[in-house]
């Protein structure tokens, strides 16, 4: 009893501390402020991906589209508390759309495609929200970790428009014509300005009415539903907005690979994401940054590790899984208060540099 | 008996208990009395294990039990009866019985078990009833039942009239009083408990206010205005 | 087309071996209201030292037996080692741990073992709609479950173990060592989980094997409720029966999502499953 209470209190000082802040917060107007800041982004992705080698473009462009399917994961776990281990699903949908477009309908441009990959997932979305919404802790992790396991099963039901288990392979020319950069380099930028465009959507989502409403839900369903917020809703709307952020990474991913193949979207790769998510910092989108960046960072490690190493193929390819699993234990261990704790106290601290905050 | 010296428990930043003293003398019943607040529950969770204390000791026939696991503590014969009884509401009335001193030879169980019901007749027409189909006097019985199949020396009670009509408590008061045990009781309702308690504290924001045989603390007019509220 | 009969008798033999892994989670979320989500890992690491058991000795006893004593170590060291820490430390924090454990055993097996197939033996002859690997295997997950429900029902050890889930704190009051029992509930539960492991590896055994089986599982272990051992073992078999039936007249790949259908429309209709209590529990 008296931990709740404790609990409280922290609340009262957390709010109080965003109370604290709105006047500095109104200097710029959000939207304003969030656009800044990706253009800012844009321009360190510009610099870096034109210094790099072409291998290392690909990581650029993976820490983007991890970072927009982190940040839409961060969304529905960290903002509204449900915990999806399904969330490879919708980069499923997304890179089937993507690559199902780029293959019958050549002649959409390649941001149609995105559009419609992201207008679908979001589809998906909803209605895994509206199934989900009365779905609680092992339930909703239960039910997301069946879809996970069984949606990319559908490749082998429509082998022939599907194809199977070798996927869909496909090129995109979608640089303009005139402009003459390297390929990898061209798809970083497409992938980050997709990626920053869709942050700064997200920002201004969760730091807005939307996103206080969503953290009701996850801190008390009754309260909020008594405080007038439509708690079904929201839920379905934090699936919604997760499931677009996922559709377009796995858009983007297809777009980079080249391809949409179901083993891309293993159960192992939803619970990587959940991973990034809870490494980063559960319920801030500077923690999906975190999360993603040290994704990319930690696989890279393994691979030099394993080559450094002369491993076997076998452990080299499971190498990345382990160390994300010992991430995942260490992370929750080290943290005295869990998982909660970092919710609560990495935010806080970070709030300090932060414009948006979960 | 058990005594208790310069208990300090802390939850967090709130201090529950600042320093308490007291001893709970064998064979009689020992009351403490105080508001909501004043740290009684803490007092005896920290007593039996439940709660760790930050200074002080607990002693138990001479032995220091202080930061012992509570499941050590009720083994070396000291009980603690919990607010609102701890009856385990999902399994019988027979098997919550049965819990209580499950590392007793099984001979002295039987024994102390016949006894309880004889205490208790009416949990004895119950034993294959779910304990959460209970009234709330017979729940109390049946953790005191539970406790005493621990054969304990000394037992320690949570508010046992809470929400129980008068007789009731009067009732189990009286058991408790002829079992000879040493007792050392919680309670709001101070009348009652001194009533049946040979000597009686009172606790007030964590510390030791009042210490006095019960007779004395039902006759200050004083104390019982500005702690007891009767 | 596969005929009725052939199907019913297979789904019940896979149910079998989907109920055995559901009493594993069941015996675990009952105790600490966590769903193990390392338990198909678990199981699976028993299962290769079977497999490696199998190759060196030939031998499929002692391979099951190794593997049952391997579940049992693993699962007392993932309670002290993993949960005991986090007993107190929210909701999301058990959870991700035993995610972050799920991958870590996935990946080492998959390190030691490889991601090829590895052939893995039969009990006894498995030829034939009601073989005898098919009898043993479900008659061996109605003997565990009998013993698990005797173990809970009728002894003093099932007696502490149920107080200690329900209550920990009451039952440490009347002397039961509750982390000793989380231990040994968390034991049991693997240990039965490396027997599901053991009898769903044939006849290959793969890394991911174990992960359409555990989403079964643990869609059985919910239909039950997820507290409810009698329950699982009921829903166990029926989604047995009724993915058997999907996969014969419908086809393999639409198993796991009928599953994931039959998991939504059960909770939307009954929230604590088919056999749970009405009582509303925060989980």
């Amino acid at each position: 009893m008296v931990s709740q209470e404790e609990i409280q209190a922290a609340e009262s000082r957390a709010g109080g501390i965003r109370s604290g802040r709105a006047p500095r917060r109104a200097a710029l107007p959000p939207l304003v402020r969030h656009l800044l800041w990706a253009l800012l982004a844009f321009a360190v992705v510009v610099a870096v991906s034109s210094v790099v080698d072409p291998f290392t473009n690909v990581r650029v462009a993976t820490v983007g589209y991890l970072l927009l399917a982190a940040a839409g994961l961060t969304v529905l776990t960290g903002l509204t508390g449900q915990v999806s281990l399904g969330h490879g699903a919708f980069l499923f949908v997304g890179a089937y759309t993507v690559a199902l477009l780029v293959t019958h309908v050549p002649s959409l441009p390649f941001w149609a495609d995105l559009l419609i990959a992201a207008a679908v997932s979001g589809v998906a979305g909803v209605l895994t929200g509206a199934a989900a919404a009365r779905l609680h802790g092992p339930y909703l992790a239960g039910a997301t970790l069946a879809l996970a396991v069984g949606l990319p099963a559908i490749t082998q039901r429509f082998p022939d428009f599907l194809g199977g288990s070798n996927g869909l392979g496909f090129t995109v020319n979608s640089m303009p014509a005139g402009l003459d950069v390297p390929t990898t380099r061209w798809q970083a930028w497409v992938v980050w300005a997709t990626v920053l465009l869709g942050m700064v959507v997200l920002a201004n989502i969760t730091s807005g009415r939307v996103g206080r409403e969503m953290r009701a839900v996850r801190d008390d369903e009754v309260s909020a539903a008594l405080a007038g917020i439509r708690v079904g809703r929201t839920k379905v709307l934090a699936f919604l907005v997760s499931a677009v952020c996922g559709g377009l990474a796995g858009g983007l991913q297809a777009f980079l690979l080249g391809t949409a193949a179901p083993g891309s979207f293993t159960p192992a790769l939803s619970l990587t994401l959940l991973a990034a998510v809870v490494l980063g910092g559960v319920g801030s989108l500077w923690g999906a940054l975190w999360g993603a960046l040290a994704l990319v960072a930690l696989q890279a490690g393994a691979e030099e590790l394993a080559h450094g190493l002369s491993l076997r193929t076998d452990v080299a390819n499971f190498l990345p899984l382990a160390i994300f699993g010992v991430v995942l234990i260490v992370v929750v261990l080290v943290l005295p208060q869990g998982i909660h704790g970092l919710l609560r106290k990495i935010p806080l601290r970070r709030r300090k540099d932060s414009h948006v905050e979960g | 008996m058990l005594r208790v010296q310069d208990l300090a428990t802390a939850y967090g930043p709130v201090r529950a208990l600042d320093g308490v003293d007291l001893a709970a003398e064998a064979g009689v019943i020992t009351a403490v009395l105080g508001a909501n607040g004043a740290g009684k529950t803490t007092l005896l969770r920290t007593v039996s294990g439940l709660a760790a204390p930050n200074a002080g000791t607990v002693t138990f026939d001479g032995e220091d039990i202080t930061g012992w696991a509570p499941d050590r503590i009720v083994r070396r014969g000291l009980a603690h009866v919990p607010e609102n009884g701890g009856v385990i509401t999902e399994l019988t009335v027979a098997d919550n019985l049965r819990l209580g001193g499950l590392w007793r030879a099984r001979a002295d169980r039987e024994r102390t078990r016949r006894e309880v019901l004889e205490l208790f007749p009416p949990l004895a027409e119950r034993l294959d009833r779910q304990a959460g189909t209970l009234s709330g006097g017979e729940r109390q019985m049946l953790a005191i039942g539970r406790a005493l199949m621990s054969g304990p020396r000394a037992v320690i009670l949570d508010e046992p009239s809470l929400g129980l009509a008068p007789m009731v408590t009067a009732r189990i008061l009286r058991v408790l009083r002829e079992l000879a045990l040493t007792v050392l009781l919680v309670e709001q309702n101070a009348r009652g408990a001194l009533s049946v308690a040979t000597h009686g504290y009172v606790l007030s924001l964590g510390r030791v206010v009042a210490d006095a045989p019960a007779a004395d603390l039902l006759d200050n007019d004083r104390l019982r205005h500005a702690y007891l509220g009767f | 087309m596969p005929d009725f009969l052939t199907l019913t008798l297979g789904g019940l033999t896979n149910g079998a071996i989907y109920a055995a892994l559901g009493l594993a989670l069941v015996i675990i979320y009952r105790a600490t209201r966590v769903v193990n989500f390392a338990q198909p890992a678990l199981a699976l690491l028993c299962a290769y030292l079977a497999y490696s058991v199998n190759r060196a000795t030939g031998g499929y006893w002692l391979g099951l037996l190794v593997a049952l004593v391997a579940g049992g170590v693993l699962g007392a060291l993932t309670e002290r080692v993993l949960m005991r820490p986090l007993r107190r430390s929210g909701e999301l924090a058990p959870v991700i741990a035993t995610l972050g454990l799920l991958m870590l055993l996935q990946a080492v097996s998959g390190m030691i073992w490889s991601a090829e197939p590895k052939s893995f033996p039969y009990a006894f002859d498995f030829r034939g709609a009601f073989s005898p690997a098919a009898v043993f295997v479900v008659v061996v997950v109605l003997v565990t479950a009998g013993a698990v429900l005797a173990l809970f029902g009728a002894t003093t050890l099932g007696l502490r173990m149920r107080a200690a889930a329900f209550k920990p704190e009451v039952a440490s009051l009347v002397g039961v060592k509750v982390g000793l029992m989380l231990t040994i509930g968390w034991t049991l539960a693997a240990v039965v989980g490396a027997l599901a492991g053991v009898l769903a590896a044939p006849p290959f055994l793969s890394p991911t094997v174990l992960d359409a089986v555990f989403v079964y599982a643990l869609t059985a272990a919910v239909l039950g409720g997820l507290e409810n051992p009698v329950g699982t073992i009921i829903g166990g078999f029926g989604l047995g029966v009724v993915l058997s039936y999907v996969s014969g007249y419908v086809g393999p790949e639409l198993v796991t999502l009928a599953s994931l259908a039959i998991l939504v429309l059960v909770l939307t209709f009954r929230p604590h499953g088919l056999f749970g209590r009405g009582v509303a529990r925060r989980v």
